[in-house]
């Protein structure tokens, strides 16, 4: 069975800039992959091409064994593969509740809307609590929950999570992350780009380092924990 | 808004700071002077502001006048008396204040208005006096009483006949002021009603019972909806036979719904249109010279309905057209081109005139002599009689228009509340983000454009009859800043707030034609005034009111991460 995503000299360029520079790598069903890198590395435009925000200068993207590099943002969300942008960007003057439904906008059955809406309440109950309130009152952690729920209720088989720890508090960075845990349990694919290494790689079936738009390693998120190159670079240690 | 508990409330006896003691007596002179004033001469001029210079037989604006010294008497006793549960719940010294503030401008309009129309202050009869003065002392008594501290209106529950009863209420007040206000002759008068209606506002914003009016509104939405347009139908029916204040409330309802369809454009997708009259134009193009005028240049008369329909079609043809290319561009960049292409509609209709291709518009002449609307065998150009009213030809129009308004508020309001209009917001919000979760922003733009066009291509039709000629000059630039200032007047993204614009913005003009020299003047005033202190309109949607108080949700956000910390630390 081929990979659930793959990526295949992924080029990607600003003008003259190029950002990504001939990537590959793969998503496999049911897997967490994490993409670490610092600042600049690469992630966020990789990201943004893969759910078609962005358009490559070459190579390709395939979901499901289709190409999907050229396909309309839209489209691709219908396709299931959700995409929570970095810096969150929910909508803050509307409410929970119609920031929960801008999620599902792809989606034709109201039916299975509502449900996945209790679901997403049941996922974080603070969201259930103040559906009418609107979203720019909340804080940073409550706005990524927020973020997370509403990529969710696009139903989606891959979800690609942009820095969800971003300017979180450590505890509530460590409940973002166990949700990363829940959601692959209940069987979402998720492809996570962090700056945090350490969170990210702990979770991870698998990573890649991104290095000034080129990978330089990669492997089990736990090999990478270790690996000595990854604790210098990324873990601050000596 | 957040659901954070506030402290609970001090106790009721330290919340009641006294003023001073003379305050209460001297607001009461005030209202007793205020009333004999007004039951006295107050011009000596018979022929001036509907006459008021008999004794003890008030005109109209001394009834005014009288009103509002009983609104003044009303929250007095409100403050001290046997009203004060009503002044628990209101902030009553604020509404005085206002009260006497407007008053006294009232007043002081008055008596310039007599110097002003008859030969200088000596005019003023005593009874003018006495009123200015009455009304100075309510004023001093307002700012002498202690501000209170106001409460939650949306707390406020009555049994539901009484809030329906004061929709009613509210309702047959507004179809007799329009009636009264429209009625008056002079410009003065209509000035002085202006200043009536504005201290009435005031007094219901400041007092907080706006806010309950608001809360009841939106608890009785469709007995309000309904009532509305119960007393929009009865209008006609106050005016007596008379056709004159017909034509400009016709005039009043194509410019309101043609607004409400600009507002889907830009009040929902948030997309800045500067040439949106030429989608009302090429409706009414098309209803012109499909029409059975001597001018008309097609030679196909089919039914008018057809006729609407071809005409919304092609408004919102011409609408996909510009917008398919446009619309890949936003912001000021949109503007421009959108403000280009109503350019370029009114040259096109300028110049199809045979002479540089077809003829189709007759060029500057466009299409006169546009005969009456004739649908089912009735036709708009008579004059019908009911219940013993004289309805003449405007009346005829207003009501289709009122058909119309309805529909267009209907679609609005669909679409607002669908998953339509969420995605528009969310475009408007956050083009990027609404594009990351899956909303297709280019073709949902696009139905807005064409939407909107399709609603004015429709008011279009109508209007061409109702006018009874079609010319370029009709569909300059400046109408379409018309529309759009009437949408920031009223309140972006809101039906009563763009009715309230609509109105406002075409009425004044009308009613006030001395002003006609300086009324591009007043306007812009009138825009910076609103930028200045209510940037979000007259009349608020929740969102935007966030949108312009960002300093509030700051406040929202510091008090959740309080909160939030104090959470953690258990």
């Amino acid at each position: 069975m081929s990979a659930m995503l793959e990526v295949r000299d992924l080029e990607v360029a600003y003008g003259k800039i190029v950002a990504v520079k001939k990537i590959s790598f793969s998503v496999e069903q049911g897997q967490v992959v994490s993409l670490i890198g610092t600042n600049g590395a690469g992630k966020t435009t990789t990201l943004r091409t893969i759910s078609g925000l962005l358009r490559p200068t070459s190579g390709e993207v395939l979901f499901q064994g289709e190409r999907i590099d050229q396909v309309a943002a839209h489209d691709i969300v219908a396709r299931g593969l959700a995409h929570s942008p970095e810096g969150r960007r929910i909508f803050p003057r509307l409410s929970v509740e119609e920031n929960l439904l801008l999620g599902a906008f792809a989606r034709k059955d109201p039916a299975g809307v509502r449900t996945d809406l209790d679901s997403a309440y049941d996922l974080f109950p603070i969201l259930g609590e103040r559906r009418k309130q609107p979203a720019g009152t909340f804080s940073g952690g409550e706005q990524q929950m927020l973020a997370m729920g509403r990529a969710m209720m696009s139903r989606p088989k891959l979800l690609m999570l942009d820095e969800p720890s971003m300017g979180l508090s450590p505890i509530m960075m460590k409940r973002i992350m166990s949700t990363v845990s829940e959601l692959q349990s209940q069987g979402t694919t998720i492809l996570l780009v962090e700056q945090n290494a350490q969170a990210a790689l702990k979770r991870a079936d698998f990573g890649y380092v991104l290095e000034v738009g080129k990978i330089v390693l990669s492997g089990t998120g736990r090999d990478l924990l270790v690996n000595d190159e990854v604790r210098k670079a990324y873990l601050g240690e000596d | 808004m957040t659901d954070v508990k506030t402290p609970p409330a001090e106790p009721e006896t330290a919340a009641e700071p006294q003023g001073k003691p003379l305050a209460w007596p001297l607001g009461l002179a005030g209202v007793v002077l205020v009333i004999a004033g007004s039951f006295l001469s107050w011009s000596y001029d018979g022929q001036i502001l509907g006459d008021l210079s008999i004794n003890f037989y008030p005109g109209g604006l001394q009834i005014l006048a009288i009103i509002l010294a009983l609104i003044a008497l009303v929250l007095l006793l409100a403050e001290k008396g046997p009203l004060t549960k009503l002044g628990a719940w209101l902030d009553v010294t604020a509404g005085l204040r206002a009260l006497g503030l407007t008053l006294t401008l009232y007043m002081l309009l008055v008596l310039v208005a007599i110097s002003a129309d008859s030969d200088g202050l000596i005019n003023v009869n005593p009874g003018g006096y006495i009123s200015f003065a009455g009304a100075a002392l309510i004023l001093v008594s307002a700012w002498l009483l202690p501000l209170r501290q106001l409460r939650d209106m949306s707390e406020a529950r009555l049994p539901a006949w009484f809030e329906i009863l004061s929709i009613a209420v509210l309702m047959a007040a507004v179809l007799f002021v329009a009636a009264y206000a429209l009625g008056l002759e002079d410009a003065w008068s209509f000035i002085l009603c202006l200043v009536f209606i504005a201290a009435v506002a005031a007094v219901l914003f400041r007092t907080g019972a706006l806010s309950w009016v608001g809360h009841v509104a939106q608890r009785n939405r469709k007995v309000l909806t309904l009532s509305a347009f119960l007393v929009a139908f009865l209008f006609p029916f106050t005016q007596g036979g008379s056709d004159a204040n017909m034509s400009i409330a016709t005039q009043v309802l194509v410019f309101a719904a043609t607004a409400m369809g600009l507002n889907i454009v830009v009040g929902l997708a948030g997309l800045l249109d500067l040439g949106y009259i030429a989608f009302l134009g090429s409706g009414a193009y098309v209803a012109a010279t499909m029409s059975t005028s001597a001018f008309a240049t097609i030679g196909w008369k089919p039914p008018f309905l057809v006729v609407m329909l071809i005409g919304a079609g092609v408004a919102a043809t011409l609408g996909l057209i510009i917008g398919t290319p446009t619309l890949r561009v936003s912001g000021d960049y949109l503007a421009i081109v959108t403000l280009g292409f109503g350019e370029i509609f009114r040259f096109s209709m300028f110049n199809l005139d045979g002479n540089n291709g077809p003829n189709l518009t007759n060029g500057p002449n466009g299409v006169p002599g546009i005969p009456d609307l004739e649908i089912g065998g009735f036709n708009f150009g008579d004059v019908h009689t009911v219940a013993g009213i004289e309805l003449g030809r405007f009346s005829n129009y207003y009501f289709l228009l009122l058909i119309l308004t309805a529909f267009v508020i209907l679609v609005f309001s669909r679409l607002n509340n669908s998953r339509i209009g969420r995605g528009w917001v969310a475009i408007r919000e956050d083009e990027k983000a609404a594009e990351a979760m899956g909303v297709s922003t280019f073709g949902l733009k696009l139905l807005a454009f064409a939407v909107g066009a399709f609603l004015a291509g429709l008011a279009g039709t109508i209007k061409a009859h109702q006018d009874g000629a079609v010319s370029p000059d009709q569909y300059i630039f400046l109408e379409s800043a018309f529309l759009l200032a009437a949408i920031v007047l009223g309140g972006m993204g809101t039906i009563a707030g763009v009715l309230l614009g609509a109105t406002i913005l075409k009425l004044l003009p009308e009613k006030l034609r001395f002003f006609s020299e300086y009324r591009l003047l007043l306007f812009g005033l009138l825009l910076v005034l609103m930028m200045r202190f209510r940037p979000e309109g007259l009349v608020a949607s929740r969102r935007r009111q966030l949108e312009f108080h960002e300093e509030d949700e700051a406040l929202a956000v510091e008090v959740e991460e309080e909160r939030l910390a104090v959470e953690e630390a258990k």
